[in-house]
């Protein structure tokens, strides 16, 4: 055997002389190594990772439940929205029927009154030129019996005067008026 | 004997000769790599479990990954009941990837290019797949050896096929990984001893070769451990879950 080894060219795989050597040495180094592993260090990892796995999955609803949370907050903070946009709305349709209503009754108001001024007006136009005539005849009543007394120098029938002028007027009175 | 490529697979004892009765279990470069590969291993995969924080720092991110890697090449290949040889298959896993890959650094000892080391991996793999077979089945476990559908005529043929395919398992599997990591070694020895004979004048293109095929190496290194314990998986599944 020992020929073997020295034996240049050949395996030296095949050479038995430290074959129970390195079977004696495998056995030792992988049987403390595969216990050491199995006992100590595998638990460990698999625990490890379980932990991080299970941590991972309640992240992972923890922030699901905050989405859902958030979701939530959203549709309040629209409804929110929406409600005082509605609310906003009424305010101003409130507002403007009221203007509108204001304004309907100082119009009526204002109305009332200018019917009012008018009618007076009307009354006042109505009663000037129903006097009118009385006081036209007596003007010319007066200033014919003036001119004639400046003209003739005599008193005049105040009663004939009258008459003429009455006459006069009321043929006058048929253009001016149409009656 | 430094050019030889198969000097490096050479085992040598380191310090004294110890005798266990006529057997001698003498420290040597393989013993060492086989301890500087589980201490690494333990080392890291100390590290890595130490404290739990959510946000794993790289040891611990590497620990996990692994954990992840092997406990999901296990469930893919045996299934749930696969569950309790987690362990078993985990440092496996990582013992055969560690000392390829320890054997990858230059001047280092690679243990897994012997076939003893690999051989003897496989065959507990085998006697303890076997064990759970019967353990689990009973003689129903012999069931294995003979596939459903297969003509009667057939039927000596195949099961006689089946248990030669079996009973070679364990061979295959220590001859695959022996095989290809002493084949790639010798390599990549062979490519280095022609970058120095054929010197600074021919010397680039068996360099860029051995560059290339260090990155080889590696590759190897990974899917050959990788490979070691899907084949244990798919065993162990045999074993499990008998349905051929």
């Amino acid at each position: 055997m020992e020929a073997f080894a020295a034996e240049s060219g050949g395996m030296p795989q095949l050479n038995p002389e430290f074959w129970v050597s390195q079977i004696f040495w495998l056995i030792i180094t992988f049987g403390i190594l595969y216990v050491v592993l199995s006992k100590l260090i595998l638990p460990k990892i698999s625990a490890n990772l379980e932990t991080r796995k299970s941590q991972i999955l309640e992240n992972i609803e923890a922030a699901e439940k905050k989405r859902e949370e958030s979701e939530q907050k959203i549709e309040e903070y629209e409804k929110v929205v929406h409600d005082s946009k509605n609310e906003a709305k009424n305010y101003f349709k409130q507002a403007r029927e009221k203007v509108l209503k204001d304004i309907g009754v100082k119009k009526e108001a204002l109305d009332k009154e200018i019917d009012e001024e008018v009618n007076k007006a009307e009354i006042e136009i109505k009663t000037f030129r129903d006097n009118a005539p009385e006081k036209i005849k007596k003007i010319a009543e007066e200033t014919s019996s003036d001119l004639l007394q400046q003209l003739i120098g005599a008193e005049v029938n105040s009663s004939s005067i009258s008459a003429i002028v009455e006459d006069l007027s009321r043929k006058k009175m048929d253009e001016y008026y149409g009656n | 004997m430094a050019t030889n490529p198969m000097h490096q697979f050479e085992v040598y004892r380191i310090g004294p000769e110890i005798k266990l009765g006529a057997i001698d279990i003498s420290f040597t470069n393989a013993s060492l790599f086989m301890v500087i590969s589980s201490l690494a291993i333990l080392l890291i995969f100390n590290l890595g479990s130490k404290k739990n924080s959510l946000l794993p720092n790289k040891v611990q991110l590497l620990a996990e990954l692994s954990y992840s890697f092997v406990s999901k090449m296990i469930s893919d290949t045996a299934g749930s009941k696969a569950k309790p040889y987690f362990a078993f298959i985990f440092s496996l896993f990582m013992f055969v990837l560690f000392c390829n890959m320890f054997g990858m650094i230059p001047y280092a000892f690679t243990v897994t290019s012997h076939i003893i080391v690999t051989f003897i991996l496989a065959s507990f793999i085998f006697i303890g797949v076997t064990i759970i077979g019967f353990m689990k089945h009973g003689l129903g476990y012999l069931k294995l050896f003979v596939p459903s559908g297969v003509p009667a005529v057939l039927l000596p043929l195949i099961v006689v096929i089946e248990i030669i395919s079996y009973l070679s398992r364990p061979v295959s599997l220590s001859v695959r990984l022996f095989a290809n990591m002493m084949a790639g070694h010798t390599m990549m020895k062979v490519f280095g001893g022609f970058v120095i004979s054929l010197g600074i004048v021919g010397g680039w293109l068996p360099l860029s070769f051995s560059v290339a095929l260090t990155g080889l190496e590696i590759l190897v290194a990974f899917l050959q451990a990788y490979v070691f314990a899907i084949l244990t998986c798919i065993y162990l599944n045999d074993a499990l879950n008998l349905h051929h």
